[in-house]
C-alpha cells in the first residue's frame, strides 16, 4: 500500500471517528427515551419501519463502522503480530465489507419490518 | 551519608545486572555514578558521554526504568531509597554495557530529510525571518533538540514498529517544513507520511513527558499529520 493511501486511510479514521462520536450520542440518547418511556420492541420497529430519516442515520452509523473499524484494526494486529503487507490489508477490508453487509442488513431490518 | 546501591547492566542484548556499592555525595548525577563505577570499580564497563552538562546528548540511559540524560540527573531526584538500576537506552541495539548503537536513530533522521536544503549560496545576503512569524514560532518550539535518543527510548510505537521514524526524526522534519528558507517540503512532507511517519504515532506523549530539553515531538507530530493530510488532498505529494 503506498504512503499516500496510508495518508487517507488515516484521514477516513479520523473523519469517520467523528461521525461515529455523534453517532453513538444519538443513538444511547434514543435508546435511553424509548426506555424510560416504556416503549415495546414492537412500538419501537412500528417507529422505525419505513422511516427514511432513521434509516439514513443507522446507514451513516453502519459506514462509519465499516470504514472506522478495519483501519483501527490494521494497526493493532500490525503493531501486535509485527505483520505487514497485502495479506492483511485483504484480511482487514474484508471484514471491513463484512462489517458493512451485516451492519445493513440490520438497518434494512428495522426500516422494512423483519424481512432481514 | 549511606552508600548507593547501584545494578548496572552488562553484556549486550544479553546480559544481567551486576551489583555496585558506590558512595552517596551531595549533588551527585547520574553519570557520576556510572564514572564511579568505571574508574574505581569495574575499567571494563562501558558508557558513553562528552559534554557532561546537557549539551551533546551522548549520555542518556534508562534509570529507574525511565530514560534520562544522566549527567543532569541527580541521584536526590531519581533515587530516594540510595537504590539505581542503570540500563542502556531502549529500542536500540545494544554495543556493550549502557553503549547503544545510534545507527538506526540517525538513518531514520536522514530518512526524515533531516537536512537542511536551502537556494541560496554564500553570495546571497541572510535571509530576512521575522522571529514574530508563525513558521519561526513553530521552529523556536523544537528546534533545541541535542539528538540525546530518550524520546526514541521512551517511544511505545518504535518497540512496536521498528520501520516507524520516530519522535526526533519527525521533530527534525517538523522544524524544516516550517523553516522558510528551506526547499525540500515536498519531498520532506512525502518521506514522513504514512505508516512509518507521522501517521503512525498514538499521542501516547511519552516523548514529550522524557525529553530532558522540555520539547513537544508530539505536537511537531501532529502539525505533521495535519501538513501531510492536506498535501495529500491538494495532490502536492
Amino acid at each position: 500500500m503506498s504512503p499516500r493511501t496510508q495518508v487517507l486511510l488515516w484521514g477516513a479514521q479520523r473523519i469517520s471517528a467523528m461521525v461515529l462520536a455523534l453517532c453513538v450520542i444519538v443513538h444511547l440518547v434514543t435508546m435511553i427515551y424509548a426506555v424510560r418511556s416504556g416503549l415495546s420492541a414492537a412500538e419501537i420497529l412500528g417507529r422505525t419501519q419505513g422511516s427514511a430519516g432513521w434509516f439514513a442515520f443507522y446507514a451513516l452509523f453502519v459506514a462509519a463502522v465499516a470504514v472506522h473499524a478495519p483501519i483501527g484494526l490494521r494497526t493493532i494486529i500490525s503493531e501486535t503480530l509485527n505483520w505487514r503487507g497485502r495479506g492483511l490489508d485483504v484480511l482487514t477490508g474484508i471484514i471491513g465489507l463484512g462489517l458493512a453487509i451485516w451492519g445493513m442488513r440490520a438497518v434494512f431490518g428495522v426500516f422494512s419490518g423483519g424481512g432481514a | 551519608m549511606d552508600n548507593l546501591q547501584v545494578r548496572i547492566w552488562r553484556g549486550t542484548d544479553t546480559g544481567d545486572f551486576q551489583d555496585f556499592e558506590v558512595p552517596r555525595q551531595e549533588s551527585q548525577t547520574v553519570l557520576d555514578v556510572v564514572t564511579y563505577v568505571q574508574r574505581k570499580c569495574d575499567p571494563t564497563l562501558a558508557y558513553r558521554f562528552a559534554c557532561r552538562v546537557g549539551v551533546c546528548g551522548s549520555c542518556a540511559m534508562t534509570v529507574n526504568g525511565v530514560s534520562r540524560w544522566t549527567c543532569r540527573t541527580h541521584v536526590s531526584k531519581v533515587a530516594a531509597d540510595n537504590r539505581l538500576e542503570i540500563a542502556p537506552l531502549r529500542n536500540l541495539p545494544v554495543i556493550k554495557d549502557l553503549v547503544t548503537d545510534m545507527r538506526e536513530f540517525f538513518d531514520k533522521w536522514a530518512r526524515a530529510r533531516g537536512r537542511f536544503t536551502g537556494s541560496k549560496t554564500r553570495k546571497d545576503g541572510f535571509a530576512a525571518v521575522s522571529p514574530e512569524s508563525k513558521e519561526r514560532k513553530r521552529v523556536e518550539a523544537g528546534i533545541e533538540c541535542i539528538g540525546c535518543g530518550v524520546c526514541y527510548s521512551a517511544c511505545d510505537v518504535v518497540s512496536w514498529n521498528k520501520d516507524y521514524l520516530g519522535p526526533a526524526a519527525l521533530n527534525r522534519a517538523w522544524t524544516l517544513i516550517n523553516d522558510v528558507r528551506d526547499t525540500d517540503r515536498k519531498e520532506r512532507l512525502a518521506a514522513v507520511a504514512g505508516d512509518a511517519g507521522c501517521h503512525a504515532c498514538h499521542t501516547h506523549l511519552n516523548c514529550t513527558e522524557r525529553c530532558p530539553k522540555g520539547l513537544s515531538p508530539t505536537a511537531g507530530i501532529a502539525g505533521l499529520k495535519r501538513a501531510v493530510l492536506a498535501a495529500t488532498l491538494s495532490g502536492e505529494i
